[in-house]
């Protein structure tokens, strides 16, 4: 069953052809997918429910997992198990050096500039898992749409250079989705606060995630935004705030750096959770089981948590004085100060920032999904799914343009009111067997005859293979460039034979014939629905007439008795004389009824004598 | 000639008219192509057309234009929910037949 959405005014597409779009927040901790469903942009949650996806993957040597499954896996298979990935990707070797230390896993030494990280599954680069992590949000996007996705936006830190950025592109190639662009996240949280839409200014974005720090100043100026200053820390987030806690927690309990890889990663879980608890809380309890069998117990109070992190977010605190410096502005002229990712919940990571820009920080929308959310919002654009004023100057299509099909009546490929430049195809078949040409008749028009629309050309493609009929797929694709200019080509899919032609649709029209041609096609609406159904029930009796005729080319002398013949033939005849003369669809459809009722013991017969082809020569036991 | 919505169909697009801001109804429609005939249209409505017809129910307002409503009279807009995915369903008398997915038909 397809489930339909409100669409934009004159935005709503042709079935199948659904411009699914989805933004996704590749994040260091936790990924998240959004769509625009019926105007509303909302991060999407899996069946159970949840809207993060914790970005880590496990490998097994059954199979990949991803997500929350994996993330709990983590300590009992820390080699197995990757996490923060996003630190690693686009990240040469020698970059490692610096990161390496902190991180429990197993670098081959290949000797190639791409790190790659030893599993039981062999060695897996920093794309790959990128790329699990990108194909479990698009399928979960695929599935909450109902449909397969034309493209993604996907976000990425204002500090990513460019092997980061083509390293974040391949990982997308590599699970299959088309990348409209993409976003730096910045960008994206403006846009799902909507500030693009408010008056000209000075917006800070403040984003402390799981493992990047980004600090950027932007300017709204006429409804575009400009990046006056980026600073930040792409090695610096609330994973150093639980690293932080978790060298509290070891020098507490007596633990030393030299612990096994699977009690420090249990240690960061106990850090990540006190820390998450202390936002409702003033103090939490923290338990710890020893590696010598013990357990250590204790209390973190706020104020130890502020001091063990008061130096990261003075860190963060100097890196915005920095930015503000370079876009040569002062605090005060900011007017907003975005919050985004889930470190900023804790209050202290507040209370800091809104001290140093003196105003109170936005954090109505939730922070960790704030980006996916702006990102949904650029991909629905890119899709195309915005009316024309909310996009960059586009002209549009003043009439449908399509092609004749049988029976006179007109296919439109590209709707009225389509922004161009674009391109459609729509696939055709043949309805003759051995048919080795086909005429394309380009029109223009809201009518559905052939002979109430204007043509703009027409064509012919030669050296179709023949094929019977239904066979062949023709594929017509059409395209208007930002000119104006419709290009038209057929092409036959299984030789490749092309032919086309150039046209420019709206020569010669001025603005009251198209109005007039607009007109007609709601006078006649009535009518043209009955002129429709008549030539659809034409087609029909002449595909119909059209198999009779060459099974009985095939067998008819060999299945049927003379008498028997006649009277098919005489069906036929019926058929043909009332498809000819017919101004009424339903007298059409009941002459095909009764064709259909004569030949039915033919129909049998034939069955059955391929069946019996089928079977020749073979023993019974071979088709048990 | 009518047009009605169910009761959730017209909850769901009050709500989406709400957050959209702006939007006098919701346009149902048809237009030619897609597999087997006719395809649904369904939009939000910032302005109404000089052929256009108005129906309310449930509080919300329906649009239809007179060339459309040929192939929908009769139809209740209904919104389902089918595991991840949710929409609405134009349940229409007319429809004689429907490729597969429902998105298009014949009359």
């Amino acid at each position: 069953m397809a489930f339909l959405q409100i669409a934009e005014p004159g935005q709503s597409d042709a079935p199948h052809q659904h411009r699914l779009a989805a933004g996704i927040d590749l994040g260091t901790t936790n990924s998240l997918v959004a769509t625009v469903r019926s105007g509303v942009a909302e991060t999407l949650p899996d069946e159970d429910g949840e809207h993060l996806l914790p970005s880590v993957v496990r490998y097994t040597p059954d199979g990949v997992i991803v997500g929350a499954a994996a993330r709990d896996a983590g300590v009992e298979d820390p080699h197995n198990t990757i996490a923060s990935v996003k630190r690693l990707i686009g990240r040469g070797v020698d970059d490692l050096k610096t990161l390496g230390d902190a991180l429990p896993y197993r670098f081959v030494d290949s000797g190639s500039a791409v790190p790659r990280i030893q599993t039981v599954a062999g060695p897996v680069s920093a794309v790959e898992v990128s790329a699990e992590i990108l194909r479990v949000l698009a399928q979960r996007a695929e599935k909450t749409l109902g449909g397969e996705l034309t493209g993604v936006v996907i976000t990425v830190p204002a500090y990513f250079d460019d092997a980061q950025r083509q390293a974040t592109k391949d990982a997308a190639k590599l699970a299959g989705l088309k990348v409209f662009r993409l976003l730096n996240e910045p960008t994206a949280a403006a846009v799902a606060y909507g500030l693009d839409r408010e008056a000209d200014g000075v917006h800070a974005i403040y984003d402390l995630g799981g493992g990047t720090f980004d600090i950027s100043v932007l300017r709204l100026n006429r409804g575009v935004f400009e990046v006056m200053a980026t600073g930040g820390d792409s090695a610096l987030g609330g994973d150093d705030f639980d690293r932080a806690v978790a060298g509290w927690i070891m020098q507490q309990a007596g633990i030393g750096g030299d612990a096994a890889p699977g009690l420090l990663r249990a240690l960061m879980d106990k850090a990540r959770a006190a820390k998450e608890a202390l936002a409702g809380r003033a103090s939490v309890p923290v338990a710890v089981d020893l590696p010598d069998g013990g357990k250590w117990e204790g209390q973190l109070d706020r104020e130890t948590f502020n001091t063990l992190v008061d130096p990261l977010i003075r860190k963060t605190i100097s890196a915005c004085r920095r930015a503000l410096r370079d876009a040569g502005v002062t605090p005060e002229e900011v007017k907003d100060v975005v919050m985004v990712g889930g470190s900023t919940r804790a209050l202290r990571v507040r209370e800091k920032v809104g001290e140093f820009f003196g105003t109170e920080p936005l954090v109505d929308i939730d922070p960790d999904r704030v980006v996916a959310i702006g990102a949904a919002l650029q991909a629905d654009v890119l899709a195309g799914n915005k009316p024309e004023d909310e996009m960059l100057l586009l002209d549009v299509i003043p009439l449908s343009l399509g092609i004749e099909t049988m029976g006179g009546l007109v296919e439109k490929i590209i709707p009225r009111n389509t922004t161009i430049p674009v391109a459609r195809a729509q696939e055709f078949t043949t309805l003759k067997d051995g048919q080795t040409a086909m005429a394309i008749h380009v029109l223009q028009g809201e009518r559905e005859l052939v002979s109430d629309c204007r043509t703009l050309a027409r064509f012919e493609l030669r050296g179709i293979p023949p094929m019977v009929a239904g066979a062949a797929r023709i594929r017509v694709t059409f395209s208007v460039d930002a000119d104006g200019l419709l290009h038209v080509e057929a092409e036959e899919l299984s030789q490749g034979v092309k032919a086309d032609i150039e046209v420019k649709p709206s020569y010669g029209l001025t603005d009251e014939e198209i109005a007039d041609m607009l007109k007609s096609s709601i006078e006649h609406a009535g009518e043209d629905l009955e002129a429709r159904r008549l030539a659809e029930q034409k087609v029909e009796a002449a595909r119909v007439v059209e198999a009779l005729q060459s099974a009985l080319a095939a067998d008819g002398d060999e299945l049927l008795d003379g008498n028997e013949r006649e009277r098919v033939e005489a069906a036929l005849d019926e058929l043909r004389r009332v498809a000819e003369s017919a101004t009424d669809a339903e007298a059409i459809k009941r002459s095909i009824g009764a064709l259909e009722k004569t030949c039915e013991f033919y129909v049998e017969r034939r069955m059955n004598s391929n069946i019996r082809k089928a079977m020749a020569g073979h023993k019974v036991d071979e088709f048990e | 000639m009518a047009i009605t919505l169910s009761e959730a169909a017209a909850e769901r697009v009050k709500r989406f008219l709400e957050n959209r801001g702006a939007g006098v109804g919701v346009r149902l429609g048809v237009k030619t192509s897609g597999c087997s005939g006719m395809a649904y249209v369904l939009e939000f409505v910032d302005e109404l057309n000089d052929d256009d017809e108005v129906f309310e129910d449930h509080g919300v307002k329906v649009i239809v234009d007179k060339k459309s409503l040929v192939y929908l009279d009769g139809t209740e807009l209904d919104y389902g929910k089918e595991g991840l995915n949710e929409g609405f369903l134009f349940k229409n008398p007319n429809v004689k037949d429907e490729c597969g997915c429902g998105e298009s038909f014949t009359v």
